[in-house]
């Protein structure tokens, strides 16, 4: 296993410095993916989609469309015959054959302006042969259910994924320890619960766009809001049969990404379609409306547990069943329901353990990456049946996470052993903060107050080896550039970055500026901004190239000043020596170096460090009952507490207040530590009450903000207290582990505890609307 | 469709487009004058992301208003002052400051709308109550920051008082 010892802080680390993006954020300087002027030679692009939730393509007919003035070209299927996807190449760009779910894409338009493109979709005659379809995933798992595809077997996969051919079933993770079915006998008590966890939408407020253009040597570059430059040129590149360098993919700041701009969804359409158009720009822009269904979703899920302990509250069993509804392609879901097997316990000690993840083809959008990759699904259902099996054996249910959460030291599920955590230190500081214990009186006699707890986990869901790199140089005047191909997305990473490059140099931060927009022609590696892992993977090759600069720097000076590097230092932008107390401004030579000391000429030159990263201990886990030595590369934990209000007249529940804890091995910058978790808990409050794609035979009844709903100014609470705990991560830059996704996991399932504790109902649904609260409370004759 | 030409000022500048009828005040600012820190986040007056502050001929002020919902040709003679209109001589606006100090910034997409909202609202309302603030933020749909810090960087900018330049 790598070691770093953590170096200590100097300087920038952990202070909580202006973002390094601000400025030209507040004054409409910072650039967007759509932004990019291109000019009038720019084509536009449009999709035609199926409107059959699962049909095979009998026939397509683009004629007029191509006679309609303004019409630069037209593309099907035909042009893609390779398959595309991350972890399981389960689709085409445009759909060939089949079509799977309402709004696969099956045609493309490029034309003058977006009207043209739009009119052009209306002449394109297609024939459909509607098929049976599967729109709940327990059912997709039957025998006698459609098959979606039929090719399931043929298709590539990565050597962690287990498809199953000739059924629905795209993966199935399992863990089998210790001796479930026996240790029934030994509870005092044991839950059985279901949950449903309906379909939601990232809704970043920045819709994807891409903007694709072939040069005639066959080069071709691709300008996106995305996540993910690296992956989409390797992704897409294999999918069209060319070499990776062929592709550039230039991605300037994200307006918002949480996992929808991740992966390749969009961006290929605009590319294929651009390569029907050699030597122009084509832009496709989706609507609002495409966002919602078009692009990728959170899956559903369908969650069932079993649940027991001792009488001391001691958790001796778990059995759980997760039916991902993952859509109509699985290529990025796979791994989802994969990280949801293996962090399927949640941070719990338990000896007896069986979960079974299974991800289910279904004729809905297609499931993808989102905000917390799975945990926010299986802990909303988990941490509230935690809490009825804490409560029927009478327990506490924040006792009772203290005496069953994962330590250092534990064995989790998979046979790893669980490295320091803080997360009984989280429990302990968010339960002291929502002063849990203790009711406050309603402010009205019509209403009920109630406080809710929820902990929780999450690893990095990656590949083994998915590796971060980085370079950093001076430039003249001693300020230095950072270059990375991890992606701001608003968590605020070019800051982070910058802080460790400053401290691990030793020049002060505002000497440091990350290089933007990311480039795959000029930006280092990095496999993708997901899973929270930039702070710490991309942070190890910030600091590693740091490191090496400084190094170059002080071999220079120790041999222009006949000292050893040992005796030097970089303080402040100076180069100082301990021994001499000598002294020199790094100004005067990072770039032209520095006179030979032994005679004419001159000794370095521009110093230019680099830095890589991979993790390499990460091993396999056994296909049949999930044990291994290293299931993942680390967790980080935390703890969220709520205090709710109920009215009984309405049904209306108000979030009081809010806690978050959550132990980030070091926070670099403590303020946007604490803004991650603040505006994770309120993206949480918005799943809890809002958020639902409302699914009939497979359309999407509410794709406009109208009938989607988000939280507003209005409904984020009047407070919420984050707390920043620190248990270090041995081979995190100073310690430091990721926190981006983490903060929206326990929200959901803390405030449906808390309205239990108000109001003593559950509902096996989210969003808690008032409406289905009220009917609820009506139900369960807390109200008339 | 038809051609209007039309004159009007943005950011204190007096621009002259001919614009067709159909053609939104959003598409005039980002695509006609490449004026882009105004974003485009629903094209349906749902998000709040396209917000301006938009003073009709005669209007004293300038009243926020999406801009996708309104078309280039009801702007003759109107004044317009977008997100790069906020600072003058390189002086940040109050609310650009004190935004960008209470870390009600992230991705940033949801910025230029939620600072001409602000803007609008201490120009009528100086000394917002915590209500006031969120009841005007309403409009202005932000995904990452949870609204907390956008919320005290308004309440922050309330006490620095009016902005140095010139009012539009
Ligand atoms: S772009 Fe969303 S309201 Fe105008
Ligand atoms: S900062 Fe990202 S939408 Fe508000």
């Amino acid at each position: 296993m790598l070691k770093t010892h953590p170096t200590p802080a100097r300087g920038p680390v952990g202070e909580s410095v202006a973002r390094l993006d601000g400025q030209e954020k507040v004054t409409g300087a910072a650039q967007f993916a759509d932004d990019i002027q291109f000019g009038p030679g720019l084509l536009h692009a449009r999709i035609l989609r199926s409107p059959h939730a699962h049909a095979l393509i009998k026939r397509i007919d683009a004629s007029r469309a191509l006679a309609l003035p303004g019409v630069r070209a037209v593309v099907t299927g035909e042009q893609t015959p390779g398959y595309i996807g991350l972890y399981l190449q389960d689709r085409h760009i445009f759909c060939r054959d089949r079509v799977r779910y309402i709004g696969d894409p099956v045609a493309g338009v490029a034309a003058v302006d977006e009207q043209t493109a739009e009119k052009a979709l209306d002449l394109i005659e297609v024939e459909y042969e509607p098929l049976p379809a599967v729109f709940d995933p327990v059912a997709g798992t039957r025998p006698d259910a459609p098959l979606l595809h039929p090719d399931l077997g043929q298709y590539e996969a990565v050597n962690f994924i287990f498809p199953k051919p000739n059924t629905n079933i795209s993966n199935h993770f399992k863990i089998r320890r210790g001796d479930v079915a026996g240790a029934w006998a030994q509870c005092a008590a044991v839950v059985e619960r279901e949950y449903r966890v309906p379909h939601i939408q990232h809704v970043p407020i920045e819709p994807h766009v891409a903007v694709a253009k072939w040069d005639e040597k066959g080069k071709i570059t691709l300008w996106a809001s995305s996540q993910s430059p690296f992956a989409q040129r390797n992704l897409i590149a294999k999918a069209l049969h060319i070499s990776q360098s062929q592709i550039q993919v230039v991605a300037p700041y994200v307006g918002g990404g949480f996992g929808a701009k991740a992966g390749v969804s969009m961006e290929a359409l605009a590319v294929v379609i651009a390569g029907a158009v050699k030597g122009r720009p084509v832009k496709l822009r989706l609507t609002r409306e495409e966002e919602f269904f078009t692009t990728f979703v959170r899956q559903g899920l369908v969650a069932r547990f079993k649940l027991g302990c001792d009488t001391e509250g001691r958790l001796l069993a778990l059995e759980n069943t997760y039916y991902w509804d993952a859509g109509a392609y699985t290529e990025y879901g796979v791994n989802m329901t994969r990280a949801g097997g293996y962090s399927g316990t949640g941070p719990y000690d338990v000896p007896n353990v069986s979960v079974d993840s299974i991800c289910v083809y279904t004729n809905h959008p297609v499931g993808g990456p989102m905000r917390g990759f799975g945990m926010p699904e299986l802990h909303a259902g988990l941490e509230q049946a935690m809490d009825d099996l804490a409560r029927s054996i009478q327990l506490d249910p924040v006792e009772f996470r203290r005496r069953n959460c994962i330590r250092g030291g534990d064995t989790v599920a998979t046979g790893m052993t669980m490295h320091p955590t803080g997360l009984p230190d989280c429990i302990e500081q968010a339960a002291a903060a929502i002063n849990w214990g203790h009711k406050a009186p309603p402010s009205a006699p019509t209403k009920r107050r109630g406080k809710g707890f929820a902990i929780m986990w999450k690893a990095p869901a990656m590949p083994p080896n998915a590796g971060s790199s980085a370079r950093v140089q001076f430039n003249e005047d001693a300020t230095v550039t950072v270059s990375v191909g991890g992606q701001e997305i608003g968590q605020g990473t070019f800051t982070v970055m910058a802080q460790m490059a400053a401290a691990a140099l030793g020049v002060p931060y505002e000497w440091v500026k990350v290089a933007g927009p990311v480039d795959t022609d000029y930006s280092p590696y990095e496999w993708q901004t997901v899973a929270s892992r930039l702070t710490w993977s991309m942070g190890n090759a910030v600091k590693a190239a740091a490191l090496d600069a400084r190094r170059q720097v002080l071999e220079m000076v120790a041999q222009a000043w006949k000292e050893n590097p040992d005796d030097l230092d970089i303080v402040n932008g100076q180069v100082i020596s301990y021994k001499t107390e000598e002294a020199r401004s790094l100004k005067d030579i990072v770039i032209y170096g520095l006179p030979n000391p032994d005679g004419d000429g001159w000794i370095g030159g521009p110093v230019l460090g680099r830095g890589s990263f991979m993790p390499t201990y990460v091993t396999g886990l056994d296909a049949e009952t999930g044990q291994g030595p290293r299931a993942v590369v680390h967790y980080t934990t935390g703890a969220q507490a709520v205090e709710v209000e109920v009215d009984l007249e309405t049904g209306k529940v108000e979030v009081l207040r809010g806690v978050a804890a959550f132990d980030v091995g070091k926070a670099i910058n403590p303020e946007m530590v604490k803004a991650q978790m603040e505006g994770g808990l309120v993206q949480g409050i918005s799943t809890a009450f809002f958020e639902g794609l409302k699914l009939k035979d497979g359309r999407v009844q509410n794709p406009s903000f109208v009938d989607y709903r988000i939280a507003t100014a209005a409904d984020a609470p009047p407070q919420v207290e984050a707390i920043i705990v620190e248990v270090a991560q041995d081979d995190g830059p100073w310690g430091a582990r990721g926190i981006g996704e983490h903060s929206m996991v326990p929200t959901l399932p803390a405030i449906a505890n808390a309205i239990y504790d108000a109001v003593g109902i559950r509902m096996d649904a989210p969003p808690f609307s008032a409406e289905k609260v009220f009917m609820a409370m009506r139900q369960a004759g807390v109200v008339q | 469709m038809s051609l209007h030409h039309i004159t009007l000022t943005i950011n204190g500048a007096v621009e002259r487009a001919t614009v067709p009828a159909n053609l939104t005040l959003l598409q005039l600012l980002r695509e006609t004058l490449a004026l882009t820190g105004t974003k485009n986040g629903c094209a349906a007056g749902e998000c709040g992301a396209c917000t301006v502050l938009l003073a009709l001929p005669g209007a004293e002020r300038g009243e926020p208003v999406n801009s996708c919902m309104v078309l280039a040709v009801e702007c003759d003679g109107a004044a317009v002052v977008t997100v790069e209109g906020l600072a003058h001589d390189h002086q940040l606006d109050p609310v650009q400051q004190a935004l960008l100090e209470a870390g009600g910034v992230q991705c940033g997409f949801c910025t230029p709308g939620v600072l001409i909202s602000a803007r609008a609202l201490l120009d009528r309302n100086p000394r917002p109550s915590e209500a006031e603030i969120r009841e005007a933020l309403v409009g202005n749909l932000c995904r990452c920051t949870g609204y907390l810090r956008i919320i005290a960087g308004i309440q922050a900018a309330a006490q620095l008082g009016a902005p140095a330049g010139p009012a539009a």
